[in-house]
């Protein structure tokens, strides 16, 4: 009876500092939304002119309507405060009367993408599922790497593999995702006579994937691993090991020692425990690696992710699309946060009460 | 006595003695300074250390590997020397190759004129640390690279090396601007705390969340298309700083918030010391070390920052050059492959950055000397 009090106690505990860990999502929302204005206002000019200009110069003809339409949509002729507010409704809501709705059957207006010649949702739509898929992946084998070479190299410090690791961990950061991608694809295309580009052979993206060229896809999803997935690794292995040998210094530990618990069940259920606090708390920046990595390492290795689509973009001074990508991205990240926040919260009974104020 | 006179030493030590001490013992960390200086030094005298200039170009050498320097013509010792090449056309497979010309030796000689530029912008001057002399026969035009030409046929040494000016000194500016805009804007935040601090350090979150990268990328379409190298180069400072200044405030605001309670502070406040002259005067000192260390530990991002968007062609751009841009010629499979070479660029990229990691690494151990 007293322990269900408890249990109840607890969970209503947890329950109210998620509810607040969710709404300060909002405010942070909005910021990004005002950072990601302010990057897609950057360019000199305004943006239907620009178009249009450069509609003119490959001899097409625009006519007036068309431009005023263009301009009322995006809200041109008003004060740049307004046009942000207008930007921001109609990405949440956009009227079943208005145009955008009658041309693209969408209640989220995220503008036009000029170089893409498509609204830009469907844009971003198009390779989201890959670019989270890929993330996903990478930040798996991430984590299925690094932590147990950090407990190897805790349980045996200043050994040789202890150094291995550091001295790879230490190169990962350091060589430019994108120069690593063309040293293996170089690499690849040396020792195997395929440099491996791509995520999809041209066969697969006519047939599909499946189970007889799975490999195939496996095998193209290994140069995009190593390169973009070390880079964070080194950050993972040296925080989860420094936590770990902190641990193994402590008192409950020389404790558990001294009644007898076998070492292997010290460090997976004692030490390892209070260690993986702060990596789980790492989550959104890791997140935020992978994104800044993958974008330029996807341009060399000619991944079908968003990567090569935000440069395309930012060559063709396309800002509404751009601008759409960095937001997804930074609002990804912000959700990683949310979700690393509140299973740090379960892990941690301590976080609920100080309100996980870092 | 002499353990007494070395615990007395130790407390009359200033504080940044103690940490110049701590850091030699980090041998790597001073390593990687004396590679890092030796980098500076290099960019900073980079016209007299590279035997070409920016534009300076042979058709005739295009994509060529590294010039071989040899030391024997024809069973005589020389000294090193050079031979130039010459278009050979395989009579099966009409190929064309570039041969050595074996019938004439140029040496390589310290102290050659070359190209005009100015020492430091400031001095005239057109000697060069090496190049190719006259040849045994009074011949001229052979040339050498040290790293290979690059598709224009020009040399990607003295490119690394000019290049490197840019490279090396864009991360060091925009570390110097987010130092002050992080230490101006953490200070405020710390220091008077409440709403303020409230907002800043929900910005601060939100550009810590956007993906370095992409956000910097995205920034680069506020340059204008055509504009000086001055100005793109300003433009990449500010773009690489918009983002770094937001670590150094963090440290800068944790710092204030420990310390802004302390004895000695409101000692100063109550003397009527304005509060700008606090910050600046009583508590900034008291933690510079770690803003050096945050400081250092910026660089290698930046420095990668900067790398990978010349390469994509959103930074600088030619005829200015830069590690990126150098890089730019490695950008496929096939280019690669036919001129392995042009890879080089890659090596001084990472060693800069891990040289910075290390340094910034050492500092960390040293900047609390008390410990």
């Amino acid at each position: 009876m007293e322990e269900n009090k408890l249990i109840a106690f607890f969970k209503r505990d947890l329950v109210q500092y998620i509810i607040r860990r969710v709404l300060m999502f909002i405010p942070t929302l909005l910021l990004i939304s005002i950072l990601v204005f302010f990057v897609i206002q950057l360019p000199p000019g305004d943006y239907v002119s620009a178009h249009i200009a450069a509609l003119a110069t490959e001899g097409e003809l625009v006519d007036a309507d068309y431009a005023a339409s263009m301009r009322a949509d995006y809200g041109l002729d008003l004060p740049v405060w307004q046009q942000y507010i207008k930007w921001v409704k109609d990405i949440i809501w956009t009227p079943t009367d208005s145009a955008y709705y009658r041309l693209y059957h969408s209640h989220h207006n995220w503008k036009y993408s000029f170089a893409y010649g498509r609204d830009v949702w469907s844009v971003v739509n198009d390779r989201l599922g890959l670019t989270i898929g890929v993330t996903a992946i990478i930040m798996l084998f991430q984590y299925l790497v690094s932590i147990p070479i950090a407990v190897y190299a805790s349980t045996h410090q200043y050994s040789a593999g202890d150094y291995i690791s550091a001295i790879i961990g230490f190169l990962g950061t350091a060589i430019p995702n994108f120069i690593l991608a063309i040293v293996l694809m170089y690499l690849s295309y040396k020792w195997t006579g395929n440099a491996n580009v791509g995520l999809f052979t041209q066969e697969m993206l006519q047939n599909g994937i499946h189970l007889y060229n799975f490999g195939d896809f496996l095998k193209r999803m290994i140069i995009p691993i190593v390169v973009i997935g070390t880079s964070g690794t080194c950050g993972i292995i040296r925080s989860v090991r420094a936590q770990m040998l902190d641990e193994v210094a402590k008192q409950y530990t020389l404790t558990a020692r001294a009644k007898g618990v076998s070492e292997g069940k010290i460090i997976m259920k004692y030490c390892f425990r209070a260690a993986i606090n702060p990596t789980v708390s790492g989550l959104g920046g890791v997140l935020s690696s992978l994104f800044s990595g993958s974008t330029v390492t996807a341009m060399v290795l000619n991944m079908q992710i968003q990567g090569p689509v935000l440069y395309k973009a930012l060559q063709s001074q396309d800002m509404y699309l751009a601008g759409a990508i960095v937001m997804i991205q930074a609002v990804l990240v912000v959700i990683g946060v949310l979700f690393s926040d509140i299973a740090l919260a379960f892990l941690d009974p301590r976080i609920r009460y100080s309100g996980g104020n870092r | 006595m002499a353990k007494k006179k070395s615990k007395e030493d130790y407390y009359l030590a200033s504080q940044w003695t103690l940490m110049a001490r701590k850091l030699k013992k980090h041998k790597l960390a001073q390593a990687s300074f004396i590679i890092l200086a030796f980098l500076y030094i290099s960019a900073l005298f980079a016209d007299f250390l590279a035997p070409y200039s920016l534009d300076e170009f042979d058709g005739l050498y295009r994509n060529s590997a590294p010039t071989k320097i040899y030391t024997i013509f024809e069973d005589e010792h020389v000294g090193p020397h050079v031979y130039k090449l010459t278009k050979t056309i395989d009579k099966k497979t009409f190929e064309v190759a570039l041969e050595p010309d074996l019938s004439e030796y140029y040496k390589i000689e310290w102290f050659v004129h070359g190209s005009k530029y100015k020492i430091l912008g400031l001095v005239p001057c057109d000697l060069h640390l090496f190049g190719v002399g006259e040849g045994s026969k009074g011949g001229t035009g052979a040339k050498v690279f040290l790293f290979g030409a690059d598709s224009l046929g020009r040399d990607i040494f003295s490119r690394v090396l000019l290049g490197a000016r840019i490279s090396l000194s864009i991360p060091f500016a925009s570390a110097i601007i987010s130092f002050f805009l992080g230490i101006a804007i953490g200070s405020v935040s710390g220091y008077f705390g409440g709403v303020l601090d409230m907002i800043i350090q929900r910005i601060i979150e939100v550009i810590g969340a956007v993906p370095q990268i992409p956000l910097w990328m995205a920034l680069s379409a506020a340059i204008p298309a055509g504009i000086s190298t001055v100005k793109m180069y300003f433009y990449m400072t500010i773009i690489l700083s918009f983002i770094n200044w937001t670590g150094m405030a963090r440290v800068v605001r944790g710092k204030f918030l420990s310390l802004k309670n302390e004895d000695y502070v409101m000692a100063a406040r109550i003397s009527g010391v304005s509060t700008w002259k606090i910050i600046w005067k009583h508590l900034v000192p008291g933690f510079m070390s770690y803003l050096i260390v945050s400081l250092t530990l910026g660089i290698p991002g930046s420095i990668v920052g900067e790398t990978s968007m010349s390469y994509l062609g959103l930074g600088i751009k030619s005829p200015a050059t830069s590690w990126g841009v150098l890089l730019q010629e490695a950008s496929s499979v096939t280019d690669v492959a036919a001129n392995p070479h042009k890879l080089i660029p890659i090596i001084f990229v990472t060693i800069t950055v891990l040289a910075f990691n290390f340094l910034g690494d050492g500092m960390r151990d040293a900047a609390d000397p008390y410990k």
